[in-house]
């Protein structure tokens, strides 16, 4: 048996498939690769909180068995992937990035994952990532920060740090993530990846940790757009677990890859290029912008009006939603408890003031007072109106264009503890992200370029609801035009 | 709000006991400071006049007719967990209930 190393890097979803099935290597191999990779890159990286070897090696073993006895094999045989900690897959732990949930063992798996195994996926383990996957850079992780494989002193963004770093150091072919107000496209911005933010309700929620659940959704990182296309595909669609999750059908999202930008209206929206746009990422983005108009598509400026109020809104609606949805650690059905406390309520307070971190009860705190009597109004009611805004500022621009470029992130991937101590600059990081959280459309990243210093800089592209064809059509483009 | 988006060290105490949060001195400081520095960058929304606009409580409130999200299930018993497998995740059990501490006080 040969043992992959690096080499597993450059291996696409597709290149592992055919060569299980032609015979030419095994899954067993391909996994024993990953493994070595995370060996020789995760203690500088930090990436995986918990593996499982023995458990990735069975299924890995079985996908063997079916290729032996010449058996049609499914679309994501052999490929090893990694799982944010905040989905749970059932008998392993699911810590969200919190001490309040260190040695629990999920009893129910994740829809998504679920649907990833049935494709024949090998399951590597679970990726660090914020604390609830509240943050944006995930130094917000109790187990330590991951560090971006591009620069080691950077962060790797966040919250799914872990998902974008595993991917980008070649220590998994394709991870999950989580996206609440950019936590999937700001870490494939920062580590060079490709990472789809799905329509709310296209990817089923069943078995990820909420954080705010009218925002929270799941979707794939992977080095090329294809393989993000094809593993969108596996895990999309209804699930009667998730009441939000849609029936509308699921298309074949690597049919239309290669159709080029010819014919399509691309919106600029003049917003997103406004101050605190770093130079470099703004010169990226613009070439970018010029190579598609040469291939063939219509550049139309477009006006998103209310996206400067976009961060105050999403703070507001996110953290209340929180506040609601962290309520049920309390210490008695799962996870972390204060030892010695004499009465119930003494037994709440201090399990959930050892148990969370700062981030987590700043966001707590921020959520309960919006919700609170006398400022319902003021803030939460507020919000929401707002919201509704936002939204209808895509609505508008969507009858006019296609599909909506601009920056990912207004800079590449900062130093680690550059903004720890200033939450508000922290929050500033997803100004160009939130705004498709809270519409609810779909969005991807993908990269398009690197700074001076070598940092990835990704190009956001935003498409209408449920229409991530058109999206990815556009990313394969991007994706052609770096070679 | 006391003041225009700021709110004292009593509101933030307040706030945490809502919120089922014991803080140190030391947390509740910094936890004043912050809470006015994101509350003072929210207070921008209040140059929107929304008198007249709907809350957007769902993704579902602004999307089309035929791709709804929203889908209700028919009102049936399914299995569910068992209890063996959600017990043995609780801190302190005796099989079949989740042991508190002392909630009456006599």
């Amino acid at each position: 048996m040969t043992v992959e190393t690096a080499e597993t890097k450059s291996l696409s979803i597709g290149d592992i498939r055919s060569a299980i099935e032609s015979g030419s290597r095994n899954a067993v191999a391909v996994t024993e690769g990953c493994f070595h990779q995370i060996e020789a890159r995760d203690p500088q990286i930090h990436a995986y909180l918990s593996t499982n070897r023995d458990r990735a090696l069975e299924q890995a073993a079985r996908i063997d068995d079916l290729a032996a006895k010449g058996e049609a094999l499914p679309v994501l045989a052999g490929v090893p992937v990694g799982i944010k900690d905040v989905l749970t897959i059932e008998g392993l732990p699911a810590t969200a990035g919190s001490k309040i949930l260190e040695g629990y063992r999920a009893p129910y798996t994740a829809t998504a994952v679920t649907k990833l195994e049935a494709a024949g996926a090998i399951v590597l383990g679970k990726l660090n990532c914020d604390e609830f996957a509240m943050g944006s850079s995930n130094e917000n992780s109790a187990y330590g920060p991951v560090h971006n494989p591009h620069a080691l002193d950077r962060v790797p963004g966040g919250s799914s740090g872990g998902s974008a770093a595993a991917v980008a150091a070649g220590m998994a072919v394709a991870t999950l993530g989580t996206d609440t107000g950019g936590s999937i496209r700001q870490p494939a911005s920062f580590c060079g990846v490709v990472g789809i933010l799905p329509t709310y309700g296209r990817v089923s929620r069943y078995g990820l940790i909420a954080f705010a659940s009218s925002l929270d959704r799941i979707g794939p990182f992977t080095t090329s757009v294809r393989d993000a296309a094809t593993v969108l595909g596996v895990i999309a669609g209804h699930d009667p677990l998730d009441a939000t999750s849609s029936p509308l059908p699921v298309p074949d999202y690597t049919a239309d890859l290669d159709k080029g930008v010819s014919g399509l209206k691309l919106g600029v929206p003049s917003e997103y290029f406004a101050e605190g746009l770093d130079p470099e990422v703004r010169a990226a983005i613009e070439r970018n912008i010029e190579q598609l108009r040469a291939a063939g598509a219509t550049i139309e400026p477009i006006s998103l009006p209310h996206t400067r109020y976009a961060i105050p809104t999403y703070y507001l609606i996110a953290t209340a939603e929180a506040s609601a949805n962290l309520a049920r650690f309390d210490g008695v059905r799962y996870g972390f408890r204060a030892k010695d406390s004499d009465t119930l309520s003494a037994m709440y307070r201090r399990s959930r003031d050892l148990g969370f971190g700062a981030e987590v009860k700043r966001r707590i705190m921020l959520g309960t007072y919006a919700l609170s009597a006398g400022y319902y109004d003021a803030y939460y009611k507020k919000a929401q109106q707002v919201r509704r805004l936002l939204a209808e500022d895509f609505l508008k621009a969507f009858t006019k264009v296609d599909a909506i470029l601009t920056p990912t992130a207004p800079t590449p991937a900062f130093k680690l503890g550059e903004k720890v101590d200033d939450p508000v600059s922290m929050y500033l990081a997803d100004i160009y992200t939130v705004t498709a959280s809270l519409a609810g459309i779909c969005g991807l990243s993908v990269p398009c370029g690197k700074s001076q210093e070598g940092l990835p800089i990704g190009l956001q592209i935003l498409g209408k609801h449920f229409d991530e064809a058109t999206t990815l059509r556009v990313a394969q483009t991007v994706e052609t035009l770096q070679q | 709000m006391s003041e225009s988006g700021t709110v004292a060290v009593e509101d933030v105490r307040r706030v945490a006991e809502l919120a089922n949060l014991e803080l140190t001195t030391e947390e509740e400081s910094r936890m004043l400071r912050d809470l006015n520095a994101i509350l003072g960058h929210v207070s921008q929304l209040s140059e929107l006049d929304t008198s007249a606009i709907v809350p957007m409580a769902q993704v579902s409130d602004v999307i089309g007719d035929g791709q709804t999200t929203t889908v209700l299930r028919p009102d049936e018993v399914r299995p569910s967990l068992s209890r063996e497998s959600v017990m043995v995740c609780a801190p302190e059990t005796d099989g079949s209930f989740f042991k508190v501490p002392k909630v009456i006080e006599r």
